[in-house]
């Protein structure tokens, strides 16, 4: 069961700025932006008995309750994968609702990105004290061979991409452009005003040939965004109207690792984001009803490798897709209208639901018209948003 | 790194020998080492002596950010071992231009900084 009814739903979003340096604390930011989501709700901080996050989080649940005044938490869990889990927050919030363990859940990531003691796309030669492993699972084996970085762990997987298909870097390059176009009208970006064309793109250097260039990979960024979630029947009390949850899933295979996800028999296919769909598609929703999409660009390699493998495309077919603009506004799947993790800012992934929840509210700046339903994915978990 | 259920790798590896684990159960090989056999739930294992041939899977030339204990470009590679067994490893011997998808490899050892050795891949001979 992916959908539970529809019970749940998104009914507070709050996020800070987003910057290269906050200039304060991954606990002070992610407080910000979860009282920020309770006054868009219209709760009260003693209202929340539910606190979901995943993992490589520098926030301490318990600080979290200490500093906002929560009374009593029920329910709470990190979904594992790191950033590749900052949608399965969707599928433990709407679980813990439907279920009666917890009445109104919190969401949330705080980072500093860029400013913090450890930049998220630096080199990694030690496991993390929050994660054991930096984020990712297996880092000796990576780390004696000087593949310390998250653009390094994927290269390696989009280098037999590129190779299995017959891409090139241009063709991330063009999904990279309407990232960045979106990015454009964007307040909260880092993108904002910063038009940036093809050949800007192929002139950026390399970070890993043949796969990535600079602007292949998302922004470093300090900040913080929160999610409030409750049940769907009573949000008819409160300030917004609901975002539901119409179908939440994760999917984490036998062979299948984290950032560092090189022992698969086939990394040409992303076979995690394929039993997400699966598992997200058996609710009964149709690709073909979709009104945007908000996928994980970490790295833009894997923003056209999981169009495929979530099925909006053939294996090899995303180049022309996105070639033939269906990312764009007008096109066949409106993909990362905040100019997404590339384009926006890296929040970790969680960043992404801000944006469906707001063009399914109708609030977005990159508005899709009477979007309906809105897909959320990051590699193995992800969801289905609904408005009534 | 190294940890109790990894030793059995890098300990071979600083004696200059590739192995993998072999189940004493039902004898599958597997790596990256742990220390259950996910087909038959043994805890006994052996260090099994591979080839140490094998062809390129995919590979990576890493430019940025750097690390100051290593060279640049670095030479990522994924191997695929003719015993069906995977690893990341780094790639000498070879220029970047005339890295090629599929090309036979073979191991030979490079050393580390704490007079260990770590196996990696040049082109076969």
């Amino acid at each position: 069961m992916t959908g539970f009814g529809g019970g749940a739903a998104i009914v507070g979003i709050g996020a800070t700025e987003f910057s290269r340096d906050a200039g304060r604390s991954e606990l002070q930011l992610a407080c910000e932006a979860i009282r920020d989501a309770l006054g868009d709700a219209g709760l009260e901080p003693a209202a929340v008995d539910g606190i979901v996050s995943y993992t490589v989080d520098p926030v301490e649940e318990t600080e979290l309750v200490r500093s906002l005044g929560f009374r009593e938490i029920g329910f709470s869990s990190r979904v594992p994968y790191g950033g590749g889990g900052s949608m399965g927050t969707l599928l433990h919030a709407a679980a813990a609702i439907t279920s009666g363990a917890a009445e109104v859940v919190v969401a949330y990531r705080a980072v500093r990105a860029r400013s913090g003691a450890s930049r998220f796309g630096g080199p990694k030669t030690r496991p993390s004290p929050t994660s054991g492993h930096s984020g990712t699972t297996a880092m000796q084996w990576c780390m004696p061979y000087g593949v310390l970085t998250p653009a390094s762990w994927m290269a390696l997987n989009a280098t037999r991409y590129m190779h299995a298909f017959g891409v090139t870097n241009a063709d991330f390059g063009r999904a990279v452009v309407q990232l960045r176009s979106y990015a454009e009208t964007n307040p909260a970006a880092w993108g904002y005003k910063r038009p940036m064309t093809l050949d800007d793109h192929q002139a950026s250097r390399w970070i890993a040939e043949p796969c990535i260039r600079m602007f292949d990979c998302c922004q470093e960024t300090d900040g913080s965004v929160a999610l409030v979630m409750t049940a769907r029947d009573r949000a008819a009390d409160l300030r917004n109207p609901p975002v539901v949850i119409g179908a939440a899933a994760t999917a984490g295979l036998f062979e299948q690792e984290i950032a560092s996800d090189h022992y698969r028999p086939d990394l040409a296919v992303m076979d995690g984001s394929v039993a997400l769909a699966r598992r997200l598609f058996d609710s009964g929703f149709r690709r073909d009803e979709l009104d945007a999409a908000m996928i994980y660009d970490a790295f833009s390699p894997i923003l056209l490798m999981q169009l495929e493998a979530l099925g909006f495309c053939g294996p090899g077919e995303a180049k022309g897709f996105v070639a033939d603009a269906n990312l764009g506004l007008d096109g066949a799947l409106p993909t990362n209208t905040n100019g997404g993790l590339i384009g926006e800012g890296y929040i970790h992934g969680l960043n992404l639901v801000l944006e469906a929840a707001r063009q399914l509210r109708g609030t977005a700046v990159n508005q899709v018209a009477q979007a309906r339903r809105v897909l959320v994915t990051a590699s193995r978990t992800g969801a289905i948003l609904t408005r009534d | 790194m190294v940890t109790a259920d990894s030793a059995i790798y890098w300990d071979a590896a600083a004696e200059r020998r590739l192995v993998a684990q072999r189940c004493a159960g039902c004898g599958a090989l597997r790596h990256p080492p742990r220390p259950m056999c996910p087909v038959c739930h043994s805890l006994e294992f052996e260090a099994a002596t591979l080839s140490g041939r094998g062809t390129l899977y995919s590979y990576a030339v890493l430019h940025h950010p750097q690390h100051p204990a290593f060279d640049y470009p670095v030479l990522a590679a994924l191997v695929d071992l003719e015993e069906g067994v995977r690893l990341v490893s780094n790639l000498v011997d070879v220029e970047a231009a005339d890295i090629e998808i599929g090309m036979p490899l073979e191991v030979t050892f490079a050393p580390t900084v704490d007079d260990r050795a770590v196996p990696v891949f040049r082109p076969a001979r």
